[in-house]
Parts: structure tokens; C-alpha cells; sequence
């Protein structure tokens, strides 16, 4: 349990990896890197974490309660929503690509030019 | 490159950076024993600086506002980049929205999809606005409250067709609720240099209550401003490419 | 920087919460399998939104309701609408 989380962390980044290397489907290599992208919120959040202790609200617990760490959860919040509107313009680059050489295998776009 | 070779490549790769991590996180303390200092420090000193129960978002918008300011501004270049990027090309031409054929019969949007659309549309917009307006006491804050609010128009044009939907967000009109959310947030900061303290101080009073909605000073002000932010843009994302698979054409 | 642990009324027992969270792991690192080694689009959009559902309920077992917010809102909802958008542009062209 001390390293486990971080062990699933280095699983999850290698599967989406090896999803982006074989894929041939640009949106399924989009949504490989949303996965690997997933795994970083996973580590964040198991860094903060603190064995016994509650989420970091305190309106209705009693003072000095042990609470896990309450900034990284602050950047896994705002990192979820950017995450979604980056995925949208990746997205619409893969709509144009689709519109201009009519494929979305990345092997074969990767031998046009210009 | 073969993808048998690229494989082999990946897999040496992958080996090398599993590698680091792991040597990495033996010099860690371990899951579930962080040591510290900065989160028991916030925890500590959060309701007599800020009067505001929710930390997390006390953190977003207060101690670590700065950042905050930047990613909101990469939701925003997302969204303007967007509409570059889909821009009409040379060889295509838009349809109008408005069905050209005026006595076809179109298949109304089946009923099991209307009547739970319609019926969730105004109690989403609800918790949307209230996430946004309560990030300093519960679990809650700008960034949710904006995506909820985007998910409402969302289910309006699944209940009913694409013109409803333009009517109801016209694209002028998110620009503009865009730039003033993205704008709101910097002015407030700017307002505490100009008052003398440093960038996005919490200046404004603090209130009574520790956790009230009115309390807290400039950290419900901000989540207002990013909630505003947020809804527009994903609403202008979903817009752009309902436009781009319903009405441009090629030719 | 020593805080006291008050005993709250929401805690659980230690071993109880580390096999809830040792159980959702596991879920989540093969719902990753799950998720990259499908192919059909249509499925794809499908497991990327039970994967975001099972990332909240493994944020939430973290104890951070409000990732548990965002993510269950963004991963589950809008990413899958802006997905179908872009697949049914592409598959509309191919026609």
C-alpha cells in the first residue's frame, strides 16, 4: 500500500503510451492521451493523501481535524476542466486533418507534405 | 520506421522512464504519510485569513490565485483557438440552419429524449448557478458550476433542433459573457494593486460567518467571474462543432 | 505543525478504507486496458465515459469531493459530447 498508487500511476501512463504508439485512429490516439493525462490527476491526488484523515472542509467538523493536503486537490480541479477544452481543439485539429487529406490514420498523414 | 521497429523503441523507452519514476517515488515518504508543511499550514490558517470554510477553492482563488489566472486563460486560448482553427476554408460554404424544403415532415426528437431534457433543463442550470456562487463553503466553485451551466444548453439542443439552441446562446453574446468573465477575474486583482496591496489580494470585507455565502471577500467574487468563463467557453466549443457537423458543407 | 486527529463522526477503520481504495485502483488500471484497447468509435466514447464515472468514485475514495465534481461533470458528460460531435463530422465525410 506505501507505493501501490504510484505503481498504478506508472501502469496507466505505459498503457496510454503504448495506445498513442499503435494507434491508427487519430481520435482513439486522442483519447489514449486523455488516459495518460488522467494518470497525472491520479498522482496528484496520491501525493496529498494522508492515512485517517477527511476531505478538507471544514464547515462541519471539529477544528484540527487531520485533513489531506488541500492544495494539490486544488490543482487536480483545475487541470480536470482545462483538460477538456484542450482535447476539444486537439480534436478540431483532427477534423481539419480529416477534411484536407480525407484519412485519419496517423501512418498515412505522417507522409503528406504541407 | 516499421511498426514492429517502432515498438521495440517504445518499449526501451518506457523501460528507461518506469525506471527514473520508481527511483524516483523510493525517495518519497509513502502513500498516505505526507509530511507536510504546506497543507497543515493552509489548514490552519484558512478561516482566520480568508473566513472561508471550502480550502480548496480558498486555495484556487486566494493563495494560489496567480495560477488560477493562468489556467483559466489556457481554457480561454482553447476555446479562441477553436474558432481559428475551424474557420470556413476556401471550397466550403455554411447551410443555413433553416430547413430549405418548408412542407417536409421531419421526425420529431423522440419523446423518452424531450421530456427528461426539459424537465432537467431549469434544475441544472439551478446547481450550476449555485455551484458557482458557493465555492468558499462546500465542495463547490467556479470551475464546476460553469461546466454544469454549459451541460444545461447541452440539453437543450438534444430536446430539441440546432436553431433553438443558437437562439438561446447567439455567439456574440458568449463572446461577450466570456470576456468578462476572463477580464472580471484579472480586474479584480488589478483593483488590489491599485488599492495598494499586492496582485488578487483578498481586499474586499471578510465577513461574519465563517462559510456564509457573503463571506470570504474576493474569493466568491472570482468564482462568479470564472463560473461566467467557463460555462461560456465550453458552450462556444460545443457551438463551433455542432456548426461544423451540422452546416458546412464542401463545394 | 503537529495537528491533533479529533475523532470525527465519518471516520472508518484504516484497513476498510485502504481495501476500498486498493479495489478501485485495481478498477481503474484495467478500465485503462479497457479504454486503449478498443477500436470502434462509437464503444470508445462509451468506455471513456465509465472510465471518467469510475475516476470520480476513485477521487472521492481520496477524499476530494471536488475533483469528484469536475471530473464526473467533464469526463463523463462534456467530453463524450465533444467526442460524438468530432466523430460524427469525420463519419459523415467518409459517406
Amino acid at each position: 500500500m506505501q507505493i501501490f498508487p504510484f505503481l498504478v500511476v506508472a501502469w496507466i501512463v505505459a498503457v496510454g503510451l503504448y495506445g498513442v504508439v499503435t494507434s491508427r485512429d487519430l481520435i482513439h490516439q486522442i483519447v489514449c492521451l486523455i488516459v495518460v493525462q488522467s494518470s497525472t490527476y491520479v498522482l496528484l491526488l496520491g501525493v496529498g493523501y494522508v492515512t485517517g484523515a477527511v476531505a478538507p472542509y471544514l464547515y462541519d467538523i471539529p477544528p484540527h481535524t487531520r485533513a489531506v493536503d488541500p492544495a494539490v486537490q486544488a490543482l487536480a480541479l483545475t487541470d480536470v476542466v482545462v483538460e477538456a477544452a484542450v482535447t476539444a481543439l486537439l480534436l478540431s485539429f483532427a477534423v481539419q486533418a480529416h477534411k484536407r487529406f480525407g484519412t485519419l490514420d496517423p501512418h498515412e498523414l505522417a507522409s503528406f507534405k504541407g | 520506421m516499421t511498426p514492429r521497429q517502432r515498438l521495440v523503441l517504445f518499449g526501451v523507452a518506457i523501460a528507461g522512464l518506469a525506471a527514473c519514476y520508481l527511483w524516483a517515488f523510493a525517495g518519497l515518504p509513502g502513500f498516505g504519510r505526507y509530511p507536510g508543511p504546506y497543507g497543515p499550514a493552509i489548514l490552519s490558517r484558512v478561516i482566520a485569513q480568508t473566513n472561508a470554510t471550502g480550502v480548496v477553492s480558498a486555495v484556487n482563488f486566494d493563495y494560489r490565485g496567480f495560477d488560477t489566472v493562468g489556467e483559466e486563460f489556457i481554457l480561454f486560448t482553447a476555446a479562441a483557438g477553436m474558432a481559428v482553427v475551424l474557420r470556413r476554408l476556401r471550397g466550403e460554404r455554411e447551410r443555413s440552419p433553416v430547413d430549405e424544403a418548408r412542407d417536409r415532415a421531419l421526425p420529431p426528437t423522440s419523446g423518452a429524449v424531450r421530456m427528461p431534457a426539459l424537465l432537467l433543463t431549469g434544475p441544472i442550470v439551478l446547481i450550476g448557478w449555485w455551484l458557482a456562487s458557493h465555492a468558499q463553503t462546500n465542495p463547490s466553485g467556479g470551475f464546476q458550476g460553469g461546466v454544469v451551466l454549459a451541460t444545461a444548453f447541452v440539453l437543450v439542443y438534444l430536446s430539441g433542433e440546432f436553431l433553438t439552441f443558437r437562439r438561446i446562446s447567439p455567439v456574440a453574446v458568449l463572446d461577450a459573457v466570456e470576456a468578462v468573465g476572463a477580464a472580471g477575474f484579472v480586474a479584480v486583482g488589478l483593483t488590489a494593486v491599485a488599492l495598494g496591496f499586492p496582485y488578487l489580494y483578498d481586499y474586499l470585507p471578510l465577513g461574519q460567518v465563517p462559510g456564509a455565502v457573503s463571506s470570504s471577500g474576493t474569493i466568491a467574487l472570482i468564482s462568479f467571474f470564472v463560473g461566467l468563463e467557463v460555462a461560456a467557453a465550453f458552450i462556444l466549443i460545443i457551438g463551433e462543432l455542432l456548426e461544423q457537423t451540422l452546416l458546412v458543407r464542401s463545394g | 505543525m503537529t495537528s491533533v486527529a479529533a475523532a470525527t463522526p465519518y471516520a472508518v477503520p484504516n484497513a476498510l478504507m485502504d481495501t476500498l481504495q486498493v479495489t478501485l485502483l485495481v478498477l481503474v488500471a484495467a478500465g485503462a486496458v479497457a479504454v486503449v484497447r478498443t477500436r470502434n468509435r462509437m464503444r470508445l466514447v462509451l468506455m471513456l465515459s465509465g472510465y471518467g464515472v469510475l475516476l470520480a468514485v476513485l477521487f472521492f475514495a481520496f477524499q476530494a469531493p471536488d475533483v469528484t465534481l469536475s471530473e464526473l461533470t467533464v469526463g463523463a458528460v462534456v467530453l463524450p459530447v465533444i467526442l460524438l460531435l468530432a466523430i460524427a463530422k469525420v463519419r459523415k465525410r467518409a459517406e
